[in-house]
């Protein structure tokens, strides 16, 4: 299977690889997939006061249109606010990443990655 | 090795990556491609024309191949048919017994671990009535004998077990195996598309009395293949394809004079360089597997490790996907267990049986080793290997979880 140019490109410099420490009451983790499915996404996002994305991690098993996947939302997220970013939709991450049809799922992930990120995050703050 | 053998840039085309990959095909041995060459232009006769030097000429070579191909299984060549491969035998020898016998024997046995096109022919003749036995292995990937003659009834028309598995190269007991089932009355079928030319076979010491080969997988041509049908106690088959009756009426069609001569100079060259060729592959094998685990923590080897030919390492990298694993190996051509290279996104069914979670059989990566490789490319990969589960374990958020302690078993995974 030939991978597209900007899921190489992610695959082999991805973006915003790491950990944040999930206890910071500013950090949202959003931990989606299964390693019996052959993907697992964590996906860190760190809010201003201002309810604005001002950083974003992840880390990520998976083949590279999953990592392609989850390296792209981190640069998407970042700036938005929680509602813009939950807003992200997966045909967004497939149409940027031209993604084949086996791999729409990978992009499904990644954005249930951002969904959880939020959603941890707006727990911890009591906001949701 | 010869120097032909030695001569590096077969097997791997300029740039282009290290062939790894030698369960799924061979390159044709330069010396197969120079016998087959004089048959396409001035020998092209057909082998079935009686009436003249041209047709004379190419049944005559046929007949050698035919030959040679029966010296490597111990068999008299008048009981080799050619095929187009080791699908097409295995669907003649299951299909083609079952049809013939099913008055009487309405029964097959086989094993989860067979290739699909064992297993494919199966489920089509369970929905043409045949039952069908699957029977389990072992976590080292070999069939239980007390199972199988247990499954073994006098009802079975065939029982077909591979010789060595493509995945992960695990040798089963056929010498074993041959010794049960006859006294039942069942044929024993194997598929030695992976075994023929690296271990010793015979058909009468192992009382075989059907056997798939593949000519590409032992450095042959494409597009050709045989099947041993035994001739005393006789085999019967009911044949797939229909014609001028040739090959004893099992297999009609004009023979591929080429691909006879050059199957036929594969299993002779085999024959004479199978044993320093293993040896050979084996202390490769070894120095990778030794490679790898000086450099890595936390891999497995999938399948018996022993009963397993010299040219097979099928390995678990923990906590990396095989599919990302494979694309970080951009500089080898290997293939993996994980569902991502299939359109299935079910992990290998094979790897499943051994027992393996399927998260294990995520992370596997098989290699194969073959005739022309060479120890530079041992040591290249086993440094590309390395770096690159380094790479993907750092950005893993499984091996970050290993690393704390916390066990991946233990957490609830959401399915999807």
């Amino acid at each position: 299977m030939a991978y597209s140019d900007k899921v190489i490109d992610h695959y082999e410099n991805p973006r915003n690889v790491g950990s944040m420490n999930k206890d910071d009451a500013h950090v949202g983790t959003g931990l989606v997939g299964a390693p019996a499915c052959g993907d697992v996404m964590k996906l860190q996002i760190k809010v201003s006061p201002e309810g604005i994305i001002e950083d974003a991690k992840f880390k990520t098993f998976g083949c590279g249109s999953a990592i392609a996947s989850s390296s792209l939302v981190t640069e998407w997220v970042k700036g938005k606010t929680l509602d813009e970013a939950a807003a992200i939709k997966n045909t967004e991450i497939a149409e940027e990443l031209a993604l084949p049809p086996v791999k729409i799922h990978c992009s499904v992930l990644a954005e249930d990655a951002i969904k959880a990120a939020v959603a941890d995050y707006k727990k911890k703050t009591g906001a949701g | 090795m010869t120097a032909v053998a030695n001569n590096t840039k077969i097997g791997r085309g300029p740039g282009q990556p290290i062939y790894l990959d030698y369960q799924a095909t061979t390159p044709c041995d330069p010396r197969v491609v120079e016998k087959m060459i004089p048959y396409f232009t001035e020998k092209f006769g057909n082998p079935h024309s009686r009436n003249h030097r041209y047709g004379w000429e190419a049944e005559e070579a046929v007949e050698v191949g035919r030959e040679q191909v029966a010296a490597i299984i111990g068999a008299d060549p008048k009981e080799v048919i050619f095929t187009s491969g080791a699908t097409e035998s295995n669907n003649l020898a299951i299909k083609g017994v079952a049809h013939f016998y099913k008055d009487k024997r309405d029964h097959i046995v086989t094993v989860v671990t067979e290739h699909k096109c064992v297993l494919d022919t199966c489920r089509h003749l369970e929905q043409e009535g045949f039952r069908v036995t699957y029977l389990p292995v072992g976590t080292n990937g070999l069939v239980d004998l007390a199972q199988l003659d247990e499954a073994i009834t006098d009802k079975t028309a065939v029982v077909s077990v591979m010789a060595v598995n493509n995945e992960i190269g695990v040798i089963q007991p056929l010498a074993a195996i041959g010794a049960l089932y006859r006294k039942k009355g069942a044929f024993f079928h194997t598929d030695c598309a992976q075994a023929v030319g690296k271990i010793p076979l015979d058909v009468n010491a192992m009382n075989i009395d059907l056997m798939s080969i593949s000519g590409h997988k032992i450095y042959g041509p494409k597009g050709i293949g045989a099947l041993y049908v035994r001739r005393r106690p006789r085999v019967r088959l009911v044949p797939m394809i229909n014609g001028g009756g040739q090959e004893r009426g099992m297999r009609s069609g004009t023979l591929a004079t080429p691909l006879c001569v050059g199957l036929g100079e594969a299993c002779r060259i085999a024959t004479l360089e199978m044993g320093a060729e293993a040896e050979r592959l084996r202390s490769l094998r070894d120095r990778m597997l030794n490679g790898i685990r000086a450099r890595l923590p936390e891999i497995y080897v999938n399948g018996d490790l022993d009963h397993r030919i010299p040219g097979n390492l099928n390995i678990s990298f923990a906590f990396v996907e095989g599919e990302g694993l494979m694309m970080g190996v951009k500089d080898l051509a290997v293939s993996s267990g994980s569902a991502c290279t299939s359109a299935s996104l079910e992990p290998s069914y094979v790897l499943r049986a051994l027992g393996l979670d399927a998260e294990m059989a995520h992370t596997s990566l098989r290699f194969g080793l073959g005739r022309f490789t060479t120890e530079d490319d041992i040591d290249y990969a086993i440094n590309h290997v390395a770096e690159a589960v380094e790479h993907l374990r750092s950005m893993s958020p499984l091996w970050e979880m290993h690393q704390d302690g916390i066990d991946i078993k233990s957490i609830q995974w959401a399915a999807h």
